[in-house]
């Protein structure tokens, strides 16, 4: 159980960010009823029934939407008998909002340590003391005066907390974590159980059953306090200070009945940008905590949703390009951006002068993406880190500024700016990851210079080892498996398939190519054009034939975006239907992938993550002029086109991924991701 | 760090010979008035407005460099960093950039002509340069209709023929790349297009209705090249773009020339060492990435090859050059009219401009699309229409001025009658006198009673 646990924790928070959530066996309820905590007890038979009762809930998809509640609970302030506990923070109970925010925490505490208690399971109790202590301080720096006067009383508390963890984890084996945890959604389920009506209806009472919960609290419950604290003042900024509870618990409510409601309520929270990023790392790095290495790892901040429109309009503010958002959008993708094709790009070029804080050479790579020159991956992942060598060379600091502060916001600026020309791909993030990550990392005795250079050969280094010697590698391996007389079928423009295929014919392999292409882009092309020049035997179809065409074929080869932590590879549009099809007729399907686009994100659908190209694209068909019937299809509100870049292949149809660490099958990627990723790919 | 890497060459020229009479040692073209501001103003401006602040404006001639410079140092004191530099007269545009070449440093340059009135901005096409990394991109707008436009009232509507034939434009259907360029003389002969090159992108646009606004954006260090290997090279726009468009596919100063060596492409060497990727399109761009890569079976070494683009403007923007007697007074209508957002100035309720100090008299009108600068004085009964009368002009009774330019300190008595003519400073037109189309010299004296018709007047 407890191996199965883990992942699943630590995917559900991306899957959850996009919305589809596929129920799952309920772990909350199993993981309390695992947890032998004397408290626990009655808070399980509470904590357990409203989950089975009220929601037909996965338990995973659970911990976000009971978050609210908890708060809810404390705030309603009836002490909960489960959760009594010898309570020394009277300092607490001062202020009526202060315990508010407690109790806050309490439910945070819920929400947050699941997940991180699950994880860290495996550790001992230990490193859950680690990780709270480093937690507090870490909070003392960002803190703010209410956290600050909370501390000394909860100081006390700590040790206590302490103990008690220690003596939870005594108690079970798999137990420790579950037994955090329990208390946790304990006291959550307990409140929710004994007074579900008053969650309902009032949620701002005294703050008694905050202040047990604070008693209780495990290092675990004051980081929640924290996070509460800090969800509470976010909460505030957004709805003002007198609506805010109401507004907290209302929101709480809604998450307990309703899943799909129970998505948005964090959301709503973490409206302002800034707010967003700390409670998300927060809860990340609970998660992430007992595995010190993977805190780099922070989990992304949630990707935008281009359907809430609150946040559409603030990012329009903030943004560079002028961003007109096409009207007529398919239902289940807007939350995806997708602007009126045509008027980024001159718009852009006309301010091509007015854009002070912008390096030249970032800014023609914006072009180049907005532009559609660059595209691929690899190309525009080298385009990009080329353009922020050139930045960083002609970077010099600002007097009275850190190096590695001021360098990581420029980099940062340039990264939204190249976000707005297009959605970054994932191999993107991780190499942006990388580099801030080496820009953090500088000691801070280098001088400037020193540093600056170290950076632009890391640069190289990575363009070097991670893309151009993989690519090699990866054409070794894949050369191993065509053998002669194989028909080899590829599907679109990949740069390392068609070197393994250059490379395979130089070696003096006999094969030949089938090159399966599709509309708009027909990027298959291209490639037909170069083999054919090389002296390739090839076969040029599209991919409605795919299925007649297949017969033949001994080999599928394709390249991927990104290859994610559960096998699913991310790849041009069509790329699951040729894998599919090759999978019905038992043809091997290979995807060579540079480790460097594998990503840690667990992804189920297409849908949640993707990239909406030009619409207009698929109505026109080049070289026939007459075929007019969508022209000005934008004028009619009944027509959406759809023009999806990207989809995601399932690892059921992956025989085998083709990285530079090897040849793997798909379920071998998230080990890549983990070892590899720590020790050597960040090099 | 120049901006963006840009540096602004203005290539104000000096004292046009097609511009006589309006044109004299007083006035250089660039100091010509169009709606009572200096030509040059308009581009200075232009460039203002993008945040383009260091210019080095070259102009032909030591007087007119000086005053030039004087009337600059005046007018954009704290505004402008502007560098002049005087030239011998008749050296060309080529010459007057091969004497500031060496003052040049940043990797592209933006050349803009000084007679340009536009409102296209420049960083369009600086961005487009850049975006393709081009050697040349060239700004076209649609030709200039000449004459009075349409709307225009009685006098010149058989002018208003077809739009005047400027240049021979050769696009790629994609009408990024510039694949063919006549100009001047040239227009009228056949057109040869290269066979490699319409090989190369198999389909090439020709087009008449574009003409080339004389903004360009260079890369430096192919600039200098061609500057320094080709003395003979007199224009840019006869000279060293048709060079350069020849040549693209077989080119002589893209891979041989500085521009590895020289600092600010670090870039190039580095992606030498990726030229184990070259397969990727974007890095090692072809010269045409349409969707059929032809020009990369024939050119196994993309290297030899470089880009020159074009930027096209759109339809909503006003282009136009003040090279020719007739452009000046189309020029001075559209800025008062069509054009009206380039001057500067608000119009009032009319949609004309009449400053507060000019003073009329009775039954005095001034039409829609008109402008009156301040001092000037206007009896009683005159009428003006679409015409712009400069400062401190003294006007009769019983005048009528339609379509014309007046410049400044015009002294016009009572019962003439101005159609479609440009006056300049300083003239004095005595009684009854008719003038229409004509030109009429700065200082001249034209004598009572006396009519003219499409002549130009000056001062022997």
């Amino acid at each position: 159980m407890d191996m199965r646990r883990p992942p699943r924790t630590v995917s559900d928070p991306k899957v959850r960010q996009v919305g589809f959530v596929t129920p799952s066996p309920a772990p909350p309820t199993r993981s309390l009823s695992d947890a032998p905590t004397t408290v626990a007890a009655a808070a399980a038979a509470s904590a357990s029934s409203p989950p089975s009762g009220e929601i037909s809930l996965p338990g995973s998809s659970l911990s976000p939407v009971m978050i609210p509640p908890p708060r809810h609970a404390s705030s309603d302030g009836r002490p909960s008998a489960p959760v009594a506990v010898p309570n020394p923070a009277s300092s607490l109970r001062r202020d009526s909002l202060r315990i508010r925010v407690g109790s806050y925490n309490a439910s945070e505490v819920v929400l947050g340590t699941p997940p991180s208690a699950s994880p860290s399971s495996r550790t001992d109790n230990a490193t859950s003391e680690f990780s709270e202590e480093t937690m507090s301080p870490w909070h003392g720096r960002s803190g703010t005066a209410k956290v600050a006067s909370s501390f000394p009383g909860s100081s006390g508390e700590m040790i206590v907390m302490k103990t008690s963890v220690g003596g939870g984890g005594g108690a079970g084996s798999t137990p420790k974590s579950p037994l955090t945890t329990a208390s946790v959604v304990k006291t959550l389920p307990g409140i929710s159980e004994k007074e579900r009506d008053v969650l309902m209806g009032t949620q701002n009472d005294g703050a008694g059953v905050s202040k047990t919960l604070k008693e209780k609290t495990t290092k675990a419950e004051r980081r929640a306090l924290q996070e509460a604290q800090r969800a509470a003042k976010a909460a505030a900024k957004e709805a003002g200070a007198g609506v805010k509870p109401s507004a907290a618990s209302g929101s709480a409510v809604v998450a307990n009945t309703k899943q799909g409601k129970v998505v948005k309520p964090p959301s709503q929270k973490k409206d302002g940008p800034q707010i967003a990023p700390p409670s998300g790392s927060s809860e990340k790095k609970v998660v992430d905590r007992p595995p010190e290495k993977d805190r780099k790892k922070d989990v992304p901040a949630p990707r935008m949703q281009f359907d809430d429109k609150h946040r559409v309009e603030k990012a329009k503010r903030r943004a560079v390009v002028n961003q007109f958002e096409a009207k007529n959008r398919v239902e289940l993708f807007r939350h995806l951006p997708q602007y009126i094709h045509g008027t980024q790009l001159p718009d852009l070029e006309g301010k091509f002068f007015q854009l002070d804080p912008m390096h030249p050479s970032v800014y023609k790579v914006g072009l180049q993406y907005l532009s559609g020159q660059i595209s691929g991956s690899n190309a525009r992942c080298i385009a990009m880190l080329l353009a922020f060598r050139e930045a960083i060379r002609d970077y010099s600091t600002p007097p009275e500024k850190a190096l590695v502060r001021d360098l990581t916001a420029k980099i940062s600026s340039y990264v939204s700016f190249l976000i707005e020309c297009r959605p970054l791909s994932i191999s993107m993030g991780n190499t942006i990851k990388f580099l801030k990550n080496r820009i953090a990392k500088l000691p801070d005795t280098m001088s400037e210079s020193e540093a600056k250079s170290s950076l632009q050969s890391d640069i190289d280094r990575f363009i070097n080892e991670k893309i151009v010697i993989a690519d090699k590698v990866i054409i070794r391996h894949a050369v191993t498996k065509i053998r002669d007389g194989d028909v080899l079928l590829t599907y679109g423009l990949s740069s390392v398939v068609e070197m393994i295929l250059v490379y395979a014919h130089e070696v003096g392999k006999q094969f030949r190519v089938v090159i399966v292409d599709s509309r708009p882009k027909l990027e298959g092309q291209v490639l037909l054009h170069r083999l054919v020049a090389k002296g390739l035997n090839c076969t040029y179809t599209h991919i409605n034939a795919i299925s007649y065409i297949m017969h033949e074929v001994t080999r599928v080869f394709l390249g991927a975006a990104s290859v994610l932590s559960n096998g699913t590879v991310h790849s041009r549009v069509g790329t699951a239907c040729v894998a599919m099809v090759a999978n019905a007729f038992r043809v091997p399907v290979l995807i060579c992938c540079e480790a460097y686009k594998f990503h840690e994100r667990v992804q189920l659908d297409s849908i949640c993550s993707n990239e909406l190209g030009d619409p207009d694209v698929i109505s026109k068909v080049s070289g026939r002029q007459d075929l007019n019937h969508l022209d000005n299809w934008a004028d009619n509100e009944n027509l959406q086109l759809l023009n999806l870049s990207y989809d995601a292949t399932p690892s059921d149809y992956v025989s085998m991924i083709i990285t530079d660490y090897g040849m793997l099958p798909p379920s071998s990627v998230p080990v890549i991701v983990r070892e590899y990723r720590r020790e050597n790919l960040w090099i | 760090m120049a901006r963006m890497d840009f540096e602004v060459v203005v290539l104000a020229g000096g004292t046009s010979r097609k511009l006589n009479p309006l044109v004299s040692q007083e006035v250089p073209k660039a100091l010509l008035p169009v709606a009572n501001r200096a030509v040059l103003s308009y581009v200075l401006e232009l460039l203002e407005a993008s945040n383009l602040k260091d210019l080095i404006v070259v102009v032909e001639g030591e007087d007119a460099a000086l005053r030039i410079g004087g009337w600059i140092s005046g007018a954009y004191v704290d505004r402008l960093h502007v560098e002049v530099a005087a030239v011998p007269e008749g050296v060309g545009t080529a010459g007057a950039l091969r004497a500031v070449a060496s003052y040049l440093t940043a990797n592209d340059v933006l050349i803009v002509s000084g007679d340009l009135v536009t409102d296209v901005p420049p960083g369009a096409v600086a961005a487009t340069h850049r975006r393709h990394s081009a050697v040349v991109t060239a700004l076209l707008c649609p030709a200039p209709v000449s004459g009075p436009s349409d709307t225009g009232t009685s006098g010149g509507k058989e002018k208003a023929k077809k739009p005047v034939r400027c240049n021979i434009v050769g696009l790629d259907p994609t009408r990024q790349y510039l694949l063919h360029m006549a100009t001047g003389a040239e227009v009228e002969k056949d057109i040869r297009v290269q066979k490699s090159i319409l090989r190369a992108v198999g389909q090439i646009e020709i087009r008449a209705d574009l003409m080339d606004a004389h903004m360009y954006a260079f890369k430096r260090s192919v600039l200098q090249d061609i500057l320094d290997q080709k003395d003979k090279f007199h224009s840019i726009r006869q000279d060293i773009l048709p060079y350069l468009i020849r040549t693209q596919l077989n080119s002589e100063v893209s891979d041989n020339g500085g521009i590895k060596s020289e600092s600010g492409m670090d870039n190039m060497s580095s992606q030498n060492d990726l030229r184990w990727l070259s397969q990727h399109r974007a890095i090692a761009p072809s010269a045409f990435q349409e969707p059929h890569a032809f020009s990369l079976k024939l050119l196994p070494d993309a290297r030899r090859t470089h880009k020159c683009c074009a930027y096209i403007a759109g339809e909503s923007k006003y282009c136009a050059r003040l090279n020719s007697i007739q452009a000046y007074s189309d020029i001075n209508r559209d800025v008062v009219g069509e054009a009206s957002h380039l001057s500067g100035y608000s119009f009032s309720a009319q949609n004309n401009i009449i400053h507060p100090s000019a003073e009329l008299g009775t039954k005095t009108t001034v039409g829609p699309q008109c402008m009156l600068a301040e001092g000037s004085k206007l009896g009683d009964k005159c009428s003006v229409k679409r015409s712009v009368i400069g400062r401190h002009c003294r006007i009769g009774s019983n005048v009528k001025i339609v379509n014309s330019t007046v410049m400044n300190h015009v002294t016009i008595e009572d019962g003439c009658s101005i159609q479609g003519s440009v006056v300049c400073s300083n003239v004095q037109l005595q009684e009854r006198v008719v003038l229409k189309d004509c030109q009429v010299g700065a200082g001249y004296v034209v004598t009572t009673g006396s009519e003219h018709k499409s002549e130009s007047l000056a001062r022997k």
